[in-house]
């Protein structure tokens, strides 16, 4: 009888009744039976990245993660292979490990000394005479079911069967390979650790966020205004930059289009060849100077990875749901392996414009908030998201695109999750 | 020039070290409570100009003893970063501080680290009680001070902010700390 109280107040919500193409019910951000249904029905079941591969570089590494609201230890075993174990004593229920990160081959439990291998294989107990004649079958550490790694991003799945990671990524896959394609060496190295900015407001109203082009111009009119940055335009009526729903959730926000109307590689990062000299070299080196200079010009993608992932150019972040009214957003700078020069001017901006500081994302943490308590105003209980539908069309390669500040990739995000929240069991 | 820096007899190159450690003590946290003010009421000019061109303001995350050029930080402004931050809370749209948080700390435990020439180093505890939009919130650090003699009195060199809980998630801190 699982979630017998879920299963109740699940067949209170019509989510048909709730989400339409263009406007959805304020509901969907505030009701907590709605964020206990989306636990069972996204986090506990889709793909889900829980951290990358860099994070745990030598035998016998583990950093404590999570799958939504759940701890989970994302280990490498003593024989190298990535795992993903449950933070739990089957014993009693303890928290088995209190740490964020370390290096050990075993965790043993502080409640009555049950030991386990990093693999997640029960060891051994204290006072084993107490189990005389009882098998140890069954009682080593949870583990996630389905684990999958693309090129350093490691997913997980709660649902023993389901899509394969390379079907969930779909073409967002591609966004994934063109941040790779930035990196001398095609790989990145996150090493810099994660800020945890605590966010008062639903998961949802930063999944939306993150490829809402509509919002820079104003939220963020005070940092454009201060520094000499350039990309307020790229926010306002004449900008060539899309917005894109890749389906599956995932949406992106693709900036390459007036990149490449400017031609000059690394404007994307607000610099110039001259100030990178070792960069270049070595991207030069790595991929040709033709090829090169197109990867430099394109820069680093805008891609929200439906649900938890957003690449924002030049960070990471993941977002956790804690509650229905409580989200933290992890963030940490990209970092390219064997690239400590450019590497060095992510970490500053990085720290400059995110976080609970930062000049940027303190000022959409603030909307979120707000957001949140908007949103559990009755009146009008429905929100509008038909900006740019007579302008929507397809791309090259089928997917949804629009103006840069049209709504698009959320109603991309809406379609997705209503589909996940109607699907059979 | 402060009653304070014309008290010693080479302006130029000032010797804390000369001072009576209670003289000196008082001073310091005269200075401290000065910043304090300035940071509770946003005098963003006022607060602004204590600062040397050399300053480093820093609030470490994931622990108090991290390397902020190798690791992040939640907030490592070096002068001209702390500018930019100034300047943008003074557009009036800096939404996080539209309203501005209502703010009062208490500087406790003020010790003399280190004296040397014209710099000391200081420790002091500190606890801010922040009222926003979102609600309270209450913030607790262990903060370290680098401060220089000039001839316009004590200025702020450094000012690492170590908050007790860096290493869990924290709320928007979008106010001067």
């Amino acid at each position: 009888m699982p979630h017998a109280a879920v299963s109740e107040a699940a067949q209170a919500h019509d989510y048909r009744a709730l989400i339409e193409p263009a406007r959805i019910n304020s509901r969907l951000y505030y009701d907590p039976a709605i964020f206990q249904e989306e636990l069972e029905k996204i986090w506990y079941k889709t793909w889900v990245y829980v951290g990358h591969t860099s994070e745990i570089p030598n035998k016998n590494d583990y950093v404590t993660k999570s799958i939504g609201p759940m701890p989970v230890l994302m280990v490498r075993d003593r024989e190298g292979e990535v795992r993903l174990l449950l933070n739990k004593c089957p014993h009693r229920g303890n928290q088995l490990c209190a740490y964020q990160k370390g290096n050990r081959t075993s965790f043993t439990c502080p409640y009555h000394s049950w030991t386990f291998s990093n693999t997640g294989d029960l060891m051994g107990y204290a006072l084993p005479e107490g189990y005389e004649g009882q098998s140890k079958a069954g009682l080593n550490l949870g583990k996630v079911p389905r684990i999958a790694i693309y090129r350093g991003f490691v997913f997980g799945s709660m649902a023993a069967e389901g899509i394969s990671l390379e079907e969930h990524l779909g073409g967002a896959k591609a966004a994934l390979d063109q941040l790779l394609d930035n990196s001398p060496t095609g790989e990145l190295e996150l090493t810099a650790g994660f800020l945890q900015h605590r966010t008062k407001a639903n998961w949802k109203f930063m999944l939306e966020n993150e490829t809402d082009g509509y919002h820079p111009g104003f939220v963020h009119g005070s940092v454009f205004q201060v520094t000499s940055s350039g990309i307020g335009s790229l926010y306002g009526a004449d900008s060539t930059a899309l917005t894109r729903d890749y389906g599956n959730g995932h949406t992106e926000f693709d900036l390459r289009p007036e990149w490449r109307k400017h031609d000059k590689p690394l404007q994307w990062f607000g610099t110039t060849p001259e100030r990178l000299p070792e960069y270049v070299k070595s991207m030069n080196a790595a991929y040709g100077e033709e090829r090169a200079r197109e990867i430099m010009i394109d820069g680093s993608p805008h891609v929200m990875i439906f649900p938890n992932l957003f690449i924002a150019e030049i960070q990471i972040f993941v977002l956790q749901p804690v509650a229905v009214d409580e989200t933290i957003q992890h963030v940490t700078a990209v970092q390219f392996k064997g690239a400590p020069d450019i590497n060095r001017r992510l970490r500053q901006q990085t720290m400059g414009s995110v976080g609970p500081a930062g000049l940027l994302l303190a000022d959409d943490t603030e909307m979120y908030e707000r957001n949140h308590r908007g949103a559990q105003i009755l009146d009008p209980e429905w929100l509008v998201l038909s900006r740019g539908l007579h302008r929507e069309r397809l791309d090259e390669n089928g997917y949804r695109i629009a103006h840069s500040t049209d709504e698009t990739p959320q109603r991309g995000i809406w379609r997705h999750y209503l589909n996940l929240m109607t699907e059979a069991r | 020039m402060t009653a304070l820096a014309h008290s010693f007899a080479d302006a130029s190159a000032p010797d804390l070290a000369k001072l009576e450690p209670a003289t000196l003590h008082h001073q310091v946290a005269q200075f401290l409570y000065l910043e304090a003010r300035l940071a509770d009421t946003h005098d963003y000019d006022g607060w602004e100009a204590l600062w040397t061109d050399d300053a480093i303001y820093w609030v470490p995350a994931n622990g108090d003893d991290t390397d902020p050029e190798k690791e992040m930080s939640v907030l490592y402004d070096n002068r001209s970063r702390i500018g930019v931050r100034i300047r943008q809370l003074k557009t009036g749209r800096r939404h996080t501080q539209t309203p501005r948080s209502e703010l009062a700390r208490v500087i406790s435990n003020i010790e003399i680290a280190e004296v040397r020439g014209p710099e000391v180093d200081v420790r002091a505890n500190v606890l801010i009680y922040e009222d926003n939009l979102r609600g309270d919130t209450l913030w607790a650090a262990r903060n370290t001070y680098r401060l220089r003699m000039t001839d316009d009195g004590f200025r702020l060199v450094r000012k690492k902010i170590c908050l007790v809980n860096n290493n869990k998630p924290i709320y928007t801190l979008s106010f001067l700390v």
